[in-house]
Formats: C-alpha cells, structure tokens, sequence
C-alpha cells in the first residue's frame, strides 16, 4: 500500500481509500462504502463526543465518498462544527466539505455564515482566505445579503494581504453573478478598476476577471479600465522573460494574465485616446511579431503559451475591426498555422478565420486561403477539425468562388461524418441559393444533395427549391426535365420522389412534348415508386395525379383508374382514402373549366427569410451564423428582381397533408387554400378558410353539399338584421387579434369576414374575405375603411373596391395597403353596406390594426435587456399593470402569446425563469421606438404584473393597454 | 469562463472533480461518463478541443490520467490546455513527482491547489509558489 506522502496521515482514511482501490467490482465498492456509511452514522450519533481529529477523519471520508460519485445527506453538521474549529486543519476539512456539498438552499447557510463571519474579522489571511474561498464556492442568496457590504471594503483597503484581495475579487464576481441586485456599486468601483496597476500580478489577474464580467454589463462605469489595461498590458508584453519572476510560464511573461487582459479590452470598441490606441496597436504588433521570432525555447508549452497570447489578440483585432493592416496580418498569422504540423493550431485557425471572413478589410485576404482549407477539408484526420473547415468555407463565400466550394462541399459530403451531414446540407443549401446566378445551377446542386444525402436533407430545404422553381418561370421547364431524368435511376431517394412529384404536377406539361416524357410515361415513372413510399408522400403523389388530370386530360381515364383502385378508395390510412375518394369525385363531375381553375399552377410563394436558415440558425444557437442579415438581404434582392409581389390567395389547389405540406409556405395553421370559388364557379363551393385544423382538401368541392348544410350557415328566411345589431363591439373584436393575424373577424347568419394579415416592419397587408353565407346575390356591395380624428395622419390606409355583386355561396377578397406613419391608438373602421333581398344592410367592425403589428421581434443577451432596461428608467418611459389572469396562466400559451404580440421571447434573460421578457422595435415611417418588456405572472395570486419601458410615453402606454388584455 | 475540472483515469474511472457551476449530482456521474467517452476516444493527432453540447472540452493526457476541463467561448483555449500543464507541474512540485494513487490519498491537499487557481471558474492565480503558500502552511502546522 503506498504511503501517504506528506501531511499529518489519516490512517484510517488511508485503508479506507486502498480498500476501495482494491475493489475488483461496482457491487464490491458499494458494498464497503454503505460499511464505511453506517459506521460513519453510528459515530456521528454516538453518546460519545468526538475530538476534532475523528470527526475531521469521518468528514474527510465522507467527502471521499461523495468524491466517487455517491450522494452524501449527512455529516453536515459536523463539517460545519470543523469549520469553527480553530486548528487550520480541521477548519479547512469543514470548508472543503461545505464548499463542495452544500447546494445553495441548505438551511445551514445562517450557521456558515456564522463561522464565515468569525473568519473575516479575525484578520487572519489564510482564515480569511478560506472564508472567501466559501463564498466564492457557494455563493447563495443569504451568503450574498450577509456579506456583500464587507467584500467590497475587503479588496479595496490598503492594508489587505494580496492573497486576500484575490480572493475577494474572486468573491465579488460570484456573489455578482448570482445575486447581482445585491451588489451595491459606488465609490468602490473606480478603485477595483485601479487593481489592474496593483504590483502585484496575482492581484491583477484576480482583478482583471472581475472587471470584466462588470464591464459587460456596466461598460460606463469601468471605461477608465480600458487606459489601464492597455498599459498593464504593455509593460508585460515589452518587458523581458525574467522580469515576472514567477509569473513567466516558459519564457512567456504571464501568458494567463495577457490574455484576460486583451479579453478585458474586447468588452470595449478601439480607445477614442489617440495615445491610448496607439499604444495598444504597439502592443498588438509586438504580439504578432513576436510570433515571427524564433521560439525561446523548443517546449510545446513555450508555444502553446505565446500562441494563446496570439490568438488573443487576434480575437481583439478582428473585434475592433478597424486597422486593416492589423487584420491582414492577422489573417496572414493564421494562413502559417492553417499548414501548421499541431492540430490543436490547424483547428484554432479554422476556428479563428472563420469570424475573420466576415471583416470586410480581411475577407479577400482570406479567400487567398481557399486550397488549404479544402486541402483541410479532404485531409484532416480529426472531424472536429474537418467541421471547422466547413464552417470557414461557409463564412469565405461569396459569388465568386460559390460554384467551386459548393462543389467541394457536395464532394465531402459523400465522405462525411454522419454527426455534421445535416448541417452541410443545410449549408450547401443557402449558398446554392444565395450565389445562385443561374438558377439551373442550383437546382442541379438540390438534387444532388438529395441523391448523395437524401436523409439529411429535411424538409426545409426541399420545400425551398419548389418555392424557388414556382416564384422563377426560367428554371420551370429545366426543373421539371431534370427531375424527370434524375427520377429514372433504379433506387431515388423519397425525398427526390416528393420534389419530383410536385414539379411534374406544377409543370411536367413543360416537358410533355418531347415522346420520352409524355405525360403517360411521366405518371408511370411516378406511380411505378408509389408503393414504395410512406404515407406523406403518397398523399403528395395523388395530388400530382389530380394535377395531371387537368395538366393532360388524355390520361384522365388511367388516373381515375388508379384512384378507383381499392388500394386507394380503402386504403386504412383516413388521409390517403380521402384524398383518393375527393380527387376521383372531383375529377368525374367537375367541367374542364372548374378543373383549370381548382387545379390552376400554384402561385408565387410570398417572400420570406428562408426557412432553411432559420433552421440553421436553431441548430447553432443565436449568433453563430454571422452573416444572416446579409443574406437575407441579398437573396431578398434576388427574388424580388423576377417576382411580383405574392399574392397568397388566388385560387389554387395545394398539396395538403396535415403533417408536412400545411407548413410547406410556412404558413403554420392557415391552410393555404383560401379562395376555391371565385364568383364565377357559381357559388357552388363555400370553404370555410379558417377552421384550424381541417385538412384544406377536406372541404374541396365534393363536401360543398354538406358545408351548405350544416348548421352554421344560415338559413335564407332570415331577410334583413338589425343595422343596430350587426356592429359589433369592437374593442373585444380587437382584443382577439392582438396577437395573431388570422382569423375570423366577423359572421352573421348572412356572411362572415375573414382575415388574413402580415406585416413587416411600417408596412402592412391585409386580405379581407367577405363570403356570403347565403344563396342569393348580394347587390351593391360597397365597402368603406374610415381612419378617424387623429389616426387619418397616422395611418395610411389603401384599397380597391370590390366588384359590388357577390354571388350566393362565394367569396370575395379585398386588399388593404397599410402603411404606420406614427403610432397610433384608435383602430380603422371597416364599414360595409349590401342589399339582401331588397333590404339594406349595413355594418361596421374595427379592424385590428393595433400599433404591436409594426414590431420587429429583437434578440438580445441578458446583459444588453438590463443595460438597456436601465437606459430606460424615466418615470414617463414605464408603464406597469397589475392585473388579475383572465384565463389559466400557461406557461406556453403565454410564451405564444407574447410571440404573436411580435417581440422577441428573450429565454434566460430574467433570473427568476418564470418570468417572461422580450425586446422589439416598433418601426413606424416617423420614428422607430425600442421596447422592453417584463411579465411577471404570480400562480398563487392569479395575477400578473406587466412592464413596460419604450423611449416614448405614448407607445409604452398603447402596448401595456393591448397586452394586458391578453391574459 | 470555466465550468469543471475533472480527473480521470484510463478506465473511466473519476479521480477528482470539481464543479464551478451546481450540476445536480445524479446528472455529475452522466455527464463524466459522456465527456470521458468523448475524449478517451480520440487519437494523439486529433486536437484537444472536443465540442460537447454548447461548450468545449479542453483535455490534456498524463500517462494513463486524463485532465479535462469543460470551458464556455469566453476562454481561451490554449490558456486553458497550459493551464492545465501548470497545474500538474505544481501537483509535480508538491509531491515530487505525482502518480495517480497521491491524487486520490491526497484528494483535500488537491482540492486547496485547485482552489488557489481556479476560483469561481476564473484563474486567480499561475504561480506555483504563490500556489503551494497554503499548503505549506497547513504542512508545518500539521508537524509541530
């Protein structure tokens, strides 16, 4: 058994521990340790008083034991009776136990800090030090009410040891972190900032950590840390390799404390003190040229050390993004360690290039790196480096190289590692379609991506390249030859089979003319893999075929065939028969010209941000893919070039399938189908848009007859309302669409109003549905949008009128353009008047244009909501409610709620986690206002308090008006 | 900043950990088992930086122990990989040359030299003497 070495040698504990080592099994270490536990007890329990020494032999077992990884409920007591003992040695063994088993809601708090208390005013360094080591462990709620009016004095006051002031600092932090309301700022802050020219460096290291995580949140308040920083930093980096003493780490001067330093200086933009900043870019140039020098010393430490200094100050060169030349040296730095023969170097580099890319003064200086890093991509061994490589290529593109690092990508791809292939595809995906100049191309790379990858490919990214092929009429014909042919292999993946479907449905008359792909051969080619499919994509393939029933009418009778087939008309599945049942019916009684128009192409898809890298966005947490903006801008350009502003609902059949193509346009809920009968089908076909959770096709022509009969539409006795009683009362009617867009606004026994909304930034558009309910015409239909009093020059409000007749049964839609000049509180008026056989009606609703529509959700940090909540704080800039719940307070209800109001959910912003926070803009022509808001809900109380802190009176007091009658 | 510190050896097995942020401890012995799954695994070229759910391990091979620390973006990866090589130079320069089995007799000595450099998840202090002043303290009272 090997000796303990040093130190007073618990014997017992020492047979414990080999006991331990010798067993041969889990059960057999189990097995002594409940020995070694029950004895344990017994002891603790015992008449007998223990000496310091066996209770300290016991705690340091049990601690042991803990340390294996075995829970411990017991012993705390005794640790804490150590820890007032005063021998160091037991007082260190009841520390050590309470710093690592107590959680921060032990009720033994109130005796440690006892102990603690004791320890800080004994002036006794090394006790003090273990007390502060406490705090700084445990750091609770009642620790930090306890304590934190002494830290601060501890570490400021001219007579502490040093050792002490470190762990003060250190302290402070952590009651910072955990309790920062507690906190007190004051006159203690400007000296914690002079720390950093403390003589000593232990001091300073401690200091600096502290600094920074202050600074994050208050930059305000430790500006001055910048000047210092900047000139610690300067006399290390300059000063010789024995200077430090103790604090050189192989002839590197204290690499650790040069890092937090340039650390520290990132928190900051450059120094606007022209002497300030340019001592810093001395600093920073020394750094990078000392990386030229050959090495003091062949050691990988002596290395490792200087390059973490390097890297350093890479990171705070590529953050002050300012010094072009500075950047390309540094992106020149990182090219040498690219080739370099250390991995972990290769890997930082990739790493580090990566946010280099996206600095405009270094992004050509990058791209020169092109070959290495596709060299990287084939070569390295390790994939977390290969994964590095990938993301530098995805950071270095632009139009000019895109085609050969796609290309590289797709390659690589075959090879992959399964854990990163989701995440190429992905990215293969947005620079196809963002660098796309010829369109062929991208979709040329969408294929290949589902052949080489088709299981990684999700369903974004395939919905993507139909939205692309339908909004872009040059690249119609070539999708639909290119599916066509890449459809002919033997085994194609089923997501291929689901784009392939639905291009041939859209446009495989393109391709109809030449014999090798006649519409016959083309429905074979499709059916033939048809009972190889799962069930979503076999509901997709009928919507093909009923698409093909319009598309070419000379294979009807095949198709009705293959719908007609029991396979189909009883198939189990309720969504397949359906659709099996619908389509034939659909497809025998309706004329060609119903066909044309049910069946019309779809059309363009409106213009949104990608859902492929939102996706992306989701699986690398906020903030890692940098240049999103951008890209959405680029790509929006793109788009709009050829596109006519979409228009969502003009007649079209859509693929529907409650589980994948409801959400094909990203629409959520909405089902896409909005307007099956336009006036001229007759009035033969009334669907209800806005039933949530019914499958669109489930209401197609076939069930009209039922819709008519049902009981909600209203029977053609009633001639005429009450004017009086068809207005509603509004405000309520507001109140509901205060956070959603859709809906129903409206419905009487003679029609119903539906809406649809979106909006962006000040801008506005709103599809108004009018269906009349009942049989006969409606006449002079005539409708009106009234901006009252103020809201005239706060709104502008356009729109057509409508055609004034309105068939029995059909619906008819009305645009309006909105534009929010400033904010505003009344809401328009929508007015409305017809004759109803022979009677007049007139009504008026408010429409719910509220100012929460022109938000733009914000995301921030935890640190950016409080600095700026405090920006905030003048007394006309709040406004704060406290309200009772008017409906059961869930959590995810209120979580889509404050969603819909159109604010970003800020997640771990608020310390207490049910809290609810969120941050937007509200964008209107005049001005654009910030918003804050803060939810507290109290479950006991049924009651909810609201905050709300916008730069402008009125907006903060219209917002809390509208959310407050949300819950 | 830094969010544990574990030692491990060849078998698995932890010999010493030390968490900066509460982690449940029935969830302790899950998330061990995973990290050392993730860096046992892994050649001498592949890099000492492993990606692990939202934050790294940076890990460093003594013999048959293994030294792995988990850190979030805030840390400097190298600082953190030296970090660990100076501190078993200072696990070195108390017990003349350190073996595992020290590590494990010694399981509170080594928990005051981590204390004295990592406190709160944050490096307070790298130089070795500075390190060891407690200790020693603790020595020569624990003799007379």
């Amino acid at each position: 058994m090997p000796a303990v070495s040093k130190g007073d040698g618990m014997r017992g504990l020492a047979v414990f521990i080999s006991d331990i080592r010798n067993c041969k099994s889990k059960e057999a270490e189990i097995k002594r340790i409940n020995k070694e536990l029950a004895n344990i007890r017994s002891k603790f329990k015992g008449d007998k008083a223990l000496d310091g020494y066996s209770k300290k032999k016991y705690v340091c077992k049990l601690l042991f034991i803990f340390l294996l990884g075995h829970d411990i409920d017991f012993g705390h007591m005794e640790a804490v009776n150590l820890l007032s003992s005063n021998r160091y040695t037991e007082k260190q063994i009841g520390y050590l136990f309470i710093s690592v088993l107590v959680n921060s809601n032990s009720e033994l708090i109130r005796l440690i800090n006892n102990g603690i208390k004791n320890d800080l005013a004994s002036r006794n360094p090394t006790f003090m030090n273990l007390a502060l080591h406490c705090i700084a462990n445990v750091g609770s709620r009642e620790m930090a009410e306890a304590f934190t009016a002494d830290i601060p004095k501890i570490l400021v006051a001219g007579d502490t040891m040093d050792s002490v002031k470190q762990s003060a600092a250190l302290c402070l932090l952590r009651l910072n972190r955990t309790s920062p309301d507690l906190v007190p700022m004051g006159e203690w802050t400007s000296r914690v900032v002079h720390l950093l020219n403390d003589q000593h460096l232990g001091v300073v290291t401690a200091a600096t950590s502290l600094i920074t995580t202050l600074a994050q949140k208050n930059p305000e308040e430790f500006k001055t840390s910048v000047s210092l920083a900047v000139s610690r930093l300067s006399r290390i980096v300059t000063s010789a390799s024995t200077d430090l003493q103790d604090y050189t780490y192989y002839f590197v001067p204290a690499p650790w404390l040069s890092v937090k330093l340039l650390r520290l200086l990132q928190c900051y933009p450059p120094p606007e003190d022209g002497a300030v900043r340019g001592r810093l870019t001395e600093c920073l140039e020394t750094i990078l040229n000392k990386a030229q020098e050959p090495p003091k010393s062949k050691k990988v430490q002596h290395s490792n050390a200087k390059n973490a200094v390097l890297f350093e100050a890479i990171s705070l060169i590529i953050h002050h993004d300012s010094e072009p030349n500075l950047l390309v040296r540094a992106c020149n730095q990182l090219g040498q360690f690219l080739q370099h023969r250390e991995t972990n170097l290769r890997y930082l580099a990739l790493e580090s290039m990566c946010t280099l890319a996206s600095s405009e003064f270094s992004h050509e200086a990058v791209k020169t790196h092109i070959e290495t890093v596709i060299n990287a991509l084939k070569t390295e061994r390790d994939v977390s480096v290969r994964q590095r490589a990938v993301d530098l290529l995805y950071a270095m593109c632009d139009r000019s190289n895109a085609q050969q690092i796609v290309a590289e990508m797709l390659n690589y791809l075959e090879t992959a590692d399964y854990s990163i292939r989701e995440e190429i595809v992905l990215k293969v995906a947005i620079l196809a379609e963002k660098y796309a100049v010829d369109y062929t191309w991208y979709v040329d790379t969408i294929l290949n991506l589902i052949r080489i990858a088709g299981d990684y490919v999700s369903e974004e990214v395939w919905y993507r390249v139909i939205q692309i092929v339908i909004n872009r009429d040059d690249v119609q014909g070539y999708s639909a030859k290119t599916v066509f042919e890449a459809l002919q292999a033997p085994a194609c993946h089923e997501n291929l089979l689901k784009v392939g479907g639905y291009i041939l449905g859209e446009f495989g008359n393109l391709i109809a003319g030449d014999p090798r792909s006649s519409p016959l051969i083309q429905f074979n080619l499709l059916h033939s893999k048809f009972h190889l499919c799962s069930v979503p994509t076999r509901a997709l393939l009928l919507s093909t075929y009923i698409k093909f029933v319009n598309l070419f009418p000379e294979i009807k009778a095949t198709i009705q065939d293959v719908l007609r087939s029991d396979s189909q008309l009883r198939n189990a599945d309720v969504e397949l028969q359906q659709r099996a049942v619908e389509y034939l019916r659909l497809s025998s009684i309706a004329s060609t010209d119903i066909l044309a128009t049910v069946l019309e192409e779809m059309p363009p898809f409106p213009e949104r941000e990608s859902s492929i890298l939102t996706k992306l966005k989701k699986k690398k947490g906020p903030g890692k893919v940098p240049d999103v903006e951008e890209t959405k801008k680029e790509r929006n350009s793109d788009m709009n070039g050829s596109t006519e502003p979409a228009s969502v609902n003009s007649s079209a059949v859509t693929m529907s399938t409650p589980s994948t193509s409801t959400d094909l346009l990203g629409l959520g809920s909405a089902p896409v189908l909005n307007s099956v009968a336009p006036p001229s089908a007759g009035g033969s076909l009334l669907v209800d848009v806005f039933s949530d959770n019914s499958p669109a096709v489930a209401s197609l022509a076939p069930s009209a007859e039922e819709n008519f009969s049902s009981p909600r539409i209203g029977s053609t006795d009633v001639v005429s309302d009450d004017p009086a009683a068809a207005v509603h009362d509004a405000d309520e009617l507001v109140d509901k669409f205060v956070c959603k867009n859709n809906g129903v606004l409206f419905e009487n026994q003679l029609m119903q109003i539906g809406l649809k909304s979106e909006f962006r930034q000040n801008l506005g558009r709103m599809y108004i549905f009018y269906g009349n309910k009942t049989s006969t015409q409606f006449q002079s239909f005539l409708t009106a949008v009234i901006c009252q009093d103020a809201l005239k020059t706060q709104l502008n409000i356009q729109t057509k009128q409508v055609d004034p007749a309105v068939d029995g049964g059909a619906q008819v839609q009305q645009i309006l353009n909105i534009e929010c000049v400033s904010d505003f509180v009344e809401a328009p008026i929508l007015n409305i008047q017809f004759r109803y056989g022979g009677a007049l009606q007139n009504m008026s609703v408010k429409l719910p244009v509220t100012l929460n529509k022109f938000f733009q959700p914000t995301e921030m940090t935890s640190q950016d909501f409080f600095q700026r909540w405090k920006q905030l704080a003048a007394p006309q800039q709040e406004v704060q409610k406290i309200f009772k719940a008017k409906h059961p307070m869930d959590t995810e209800v209120t979580k889509a709620k404050i969603i819909g109001f159109g604010v970003a959910l800020l997640d771990m912003v608020d310390p207490n986690p049910s809290n609810f926070t969120g941050a937007g803009v509200i964008h209107t022509k005049n001005i654009q206002v910030g918003c804050l808001l803060r939810l507290e809900p109290n479950t006991q109380a049924q009651m909810y308090r609201l905050t709300l802190r916008t730069s402008r009176e009125t907006v903060s007091q219209r917002l809390c008006e509208l959310l407050s009658e949300q819950f | 900043m830094i969010k544990f510190f574990l030692m491990v050896n060849k078998q698995g097995q932890t010999r010493l950990s030390k968490y900066f942020e509460h982690v449940e401890i029935h969830k302790r012995t899950s998330l061990e088992a995973d990290v050392i799954k993730s860096c046992l695994s892994r050649t001498k070229d592949e890099c000492s930086f492993v990606e692990y759910k939202d934050f790294k391990l940076v890990y460093r091979q003594y013999a048959a122990l293994f030294i792995v620390i988990g850190v979030d973006e805030a840390e400097n990866e190298l600082a953190v990989y030296e970090l660990v090589h100076n501190f078993v130079e200072v696990l070195d320069k108390y017990f003349s040359r350190v073996v595992t089995s020290q590590i494990m007799f010694n399981l509170d000595k080594v928990h005051i030299i981590l204390d004295e450099m990592i406190l709160n998840g944050r490096i307070v202090e790298t130089n070795k003497s500075r390190i060891l002043a407690p200790l020693l303290v603790l020595d020569k009272m624990s003799e007379s």
